[in-house]
């Protein structure tokens, strides 16, 4: 018998002791509780769970579960999940980002962790703007957001995550809000199940740097389409929508990557060996 | 309205619906003693343990019945979440004791109509005498917070003037 059949596990099992330092009405309280609310649903055990993360508010979340974590280098979660998860394929592996982290400094991973299409849930946090480090614009920033860092806005083009995710190659790709966290669970449980690459993007406010995205409450709304497995489609779909579409827009069938494992005919010591000095 | 058919599914979802509100005032109290809040965390944790009290309450009724242990996705709401769920979007670092009861009250009432409607619409007397025991306890609950209430008149507009802002306008 498998523990998750063992063991029916809680919501709280999965949340650890430290206390989130997120502004009091951040949008990623409702996002840790998605992410547990998700994992309890599954049943999987906390121990065969792995949260990687780069930097970053939304990257803080490791700390706050009760699973394996990582929280790594800027941008470069996506990279150390893959390789965790490739060598050990028996873990749920969960990466956790902002759209600062996930798409600009780690962009070029996004797009090769698409392609690779390993079986994990790269979940982004997306407020549209850099909370961590004080407002600055990020990528997908809108280009007349005036703030005190970027008078009049960048003018620039927003970088559009879901489209890049589908040309890249994303096995599943969602879009969800954060103040409808069993909503959100939902498709996590769905994401987290679906074999290979997938990528949910969580539209969640940052009440600091972006008061007015406290509105998106009141803009969000359920996709009037089903999902489609296809990727064309789905494309011109999210490329017309107003981008506070919701659900599951993408469900592929591509095999997951996952090379064997165990075959080296080399050990540690042998590669320690090459840079011993 | 949401269809339990039993005693077991009556207790499970009333159960969660307490032990989710232990779980949210606990995790508003922590925010507010990480933001140096100290008079709403204390709000806070004694609405959980408030909260935690009639959860064990229920619970002790849980122990002669059949009641089923629901995954998070299958417990049936008549909302997209638990009627006693607050907005975590209307959390304020500056926020006051009447804006933390306002929060509470809503909670309150909402539980409050859940078992309202529940039992007007339930045929099983079984059924519907545990409902008017759960509508009451949460009519208590509210009359509670307006009690409450009426020890903090509504601040000025400008209670969340921060002379120290964690953002700069120049």
């Amino acid at each position: 018998m498998s523990k998750a059949q063992a063991v029916a596990y809680k919501q709280g099992d999965y949340k650890s002791k430290v206390k989130p330092i997120w502004c009091p009405g951040c949008g990623d309280y409702h996002v840790l509780i998605s992410i547990t609310r998700a994992l309890a649903e599954i049943g999987v055990a906390p121990e065969d769970v792995a949260v990687i993360s780069g930097i970053g508010c939304s990257s803080r979340i490791p700390a706050y579960t009760n699973c394996y974590g990582f929280h790594g280098v800027h941008g470069r979660s996506l990279a150390l999940a893959a390789g965790l998860k490739v060598a050990r394929p028996d873990l749920t592996v969960l990466i956790t980002s902002g759209d600062g982290d996930g798409f600009s400094i780690g962009g070029n991973h996004f797009l090769h962790a698409c392609r690779r299409n390993v079986d994990m849930t790269y979940i982004v946090m997306d407020n549209r703007v850099y909370g961590m480090t004080k407002g600055q614009p990020s990528p997908t920033t809108e280009p007349d957001w005036d703030s005190a860092l970027s008078p009049g806005g960048t003018g620039l083009r927003p970088f559009h995550p879901l489209v890049i995710a589908l040309a890249s190659g994303a096995n599943f790709v969602a879009r969800t809000f954060s103040g409808d966290p069993n909503g959100t669970a939902r498709v996590l449980v769905e994401a987290i199940r679906h074999p290979g690459f997938s990528f949910v993007e969580i539209l969640s406010p940052c009440v600091t740097f972006r008061p007015d995205e406290k509105e998106w409450k009141n803009m969000v709304h359920t996709a009037p389409v089903e999902p489609t497995d296809d990727a064309a489609r789905a494309a011109r779909r999210i490329m017309t929508d107003d981008g506070f579409n919701l659900g599951v827009l993408y469900r592929g069938h591509r095999a997951p990557y996952q090379p064997e494992i165990g075959t080296a005919s080399v050990d540690v010591a042998d590669l320690e060996e090459a840079f011993l000095l | 309205m949401t269809n339990l058919t039993n005693i077991g599914d009556l207790l499970a979802h009333a159960y969660q619906i307490e032990i989710e509100a232990v779980e949210r005032y606990q995790m508003l109290a922590d925010q507010m003693e990480v933001h140096n809040n100290s008079e709403l965390e204390k709000l806070f944790r004694k609405l959980a343990y408030h909260e935690g009290q009639h959860a064990e309450e229920i619970r002790t009724q849980m122990t002669d019945a059949n009641v089923p242990e629901l995954k998070p996705g299958e417990f049936r709401w008549a909302g997209p979440d638990s009627p006693e769920a607050v907005d975590l979007g209307d959390i304020h670092y500056m926020m006051t004791p009447w804006h933390a009861l306002q929060l509470a009250l809503k909670a309150e009432q909402q539980a409050f109509a859940f078992f309202d409607e529940f039992r007007r619409s339930a045929s099983d007397p079984d059924i519907k005498r545990l409902a008017d025991e759960f509508a009451e306890e949460e009519e208590e609950h509210v009359a509670m917070v307006l009690k409450e209430l009426e020890k903090y008149p509504e601040p000025d507009d400008d209670w969340d003037d921060d002379p120290d802002p964690p953002v700069s306008p120049e």
